[in-house]
């Protein structure tokens, strides 16, 4: 098991190791509710409160659930905080609630839950659990805002409802129906492996910069 | 009967599970470079589909009447069980089958489309045969979906691609496009 630091846990999950911008996990909710700002908002805020709870749950019995027996365990573990979510959802914004409808019950096959449980909660102690959980949650959460930004402020031209850019806007509707999400995504990985590329390209070339220094 | 094949056809094309409503995608983007792996994959999914729009049918008319916030728990726990016994079942009658499928067998049970499936029925109150022919419409669409996909990226293996484009963004801008093409048949039906 490789040797973390506390702040190494929080952060991974964030940028580095983002669940779904490099891990390519958890795409269905990522491209179904983003339509608009506040459902990715509901949407992300729900996966972030299932995902930390489960990972807690998860690595506090972690000694009590036999190995073969764990995956079934995770999953019991994982629906019943996501019928509390959707409870808890259903009588706070009645409303987004109707509008992400099945998807939030769709919580439970989340990728990225079963898998942090797998990999990381069910082999550490509590706090990095926790810590882990919450970079990742933070992770998700930000890739839907900026997907549900663009397509709400392109399919829409509103921002949380508000108008910005005045009636004289012809919205490109394309971006809130289901082709501007596989469109939206589609850009924004391009837009991940542009800059992968471009690091080991200039890493590439700091490389060959010093052998030359050296040479010379 | 025009109802039972109106909800079968809906469930293929007009609003396909993979392309319209998101469900699905991971083996979507993961089994789809080749197109005999997609078409077992989808042959397995049609599969599995059914037997849980039978067991959910079940379910819901004779036990989660009672206890209906226990819905998520047992869909799930009847999913992975379902998926369980396949794989054991398809184990010991095929077991060439068993090993074409490998890893992507035990999968299905983490694909939404199956929970989906469960709790789109359950939400639009289906009976016993509109259940049957929601599960077979909705498999055929994920393997039309899956098959569509595998033949178009057997072919982006051969043309060049620029290096930045490779991998999943390709796909992703390609599901695009496929899933403008089957927004032409929205609408269709629409009346009835």
């Amino acid at each position: 098991m490789k040797q973390t630091t506390p702040s190494q846990d929080l952060l991974a999950g964030i940028w580095k190791e983002n669940p779904v911008l490099i891990q390519v996990l958890g795409l269905c909710p990522t491209l179904a509710v983003t339509n608009t700002v506040a459902n990715s908002l509901a949407m992300g805020i729900a996966t972030f409160a299932v995902l930390c709870c489960s990972s807690v749950l998860v690595s506090l019995s972690r000694k009590v659930i036999p190995n073969e027996v764990r995956i079934s365990a995770f999953m019991l573990i994982i629906a019943t905080f996501v019928t509390v979510a959707d409870m808890c959802l259903e009588a706070l914004v009645p409303t987004i609630h109707k509008a992400l409808g099945a998807f939030i019950a769709l919580i439970v096959v989340n990728c990225i839950i079963l898998g942090r449980a797998e990999a990381f909660a069910f082999k550490r102690p509590v706090g990095r659990a926790l810590l882990d959980a919450c970079g990742n949650g933070i992770g998700f959460m930000v890739t839907l805002l900026i997907m549900g930004s663009v397509r709400e402020v392109l399919g829409s031209g509103t921002f949380l409802g508000f108008s910005l850019f005045g009636p004289g806007f012809e919205p490109w509707v394309i971006f809130v129906l289901p082709p501007g999400g596989f469109l939206t995504l589609g850009f924004l990985l391009l837009f991940v492996s542009w800059r992968e590329q471009r690091a080991a390209l200039r890493a590439a070339g700091a490389d060959a910069g010093a052998a030359a220094r050296r040479v010379a | 009967m025009g109802n039972l094949i109106w909800i079968f056809i809906s469930a293929m094309v007009v609003n396909n599970f993979t392309l319209s409503m998101f469900l699905g995608i991971c083996p979507f983007l993961g089994v789809s470079s080749r197109i005999e792996t997609a078409l077992r994959m989808g042959v397995a999914n049609i599969f599995v589909l059914t037997l849980t729009s039978l067991c959910a049918w079940f379910l819901n008319t004779y036990i989660l009447a009672a206890v209906p916030f226990l819905r998520l728990i047992s869909f799930i726990v009847v999913i992975a069980s379902l998926v369980q016994i396949t794989e054991m079942a398809i184990k010991k009658l095929s077991p060439t089958l068993f090993r074409q499928l490998g890893i992507y067998l035990p999968l299905i049970t983490t694909n939404c489309a199956v929970l989906g499936l469960a709790i789109f029925q359950t939400n639009r109150e289906y009976g016993l045969l509109q259940g049957l022919f929601f599960a077979l419409g909705a498999g055929l669409g994920l393997t039309l979906a899956l098959v569509l996909m595998a033949s178009i990226r057997e072919k982006t293996e051969l043309s060049t691609v620029p290096a930045v484009c490779k991998g999943t963004a390709l796909t992703l801008l390609i599901a695009a496009s496929l899933s403008l093409a089957f927004g032409g048949f929205a609408g269709l039906g629409s009346q009835s």
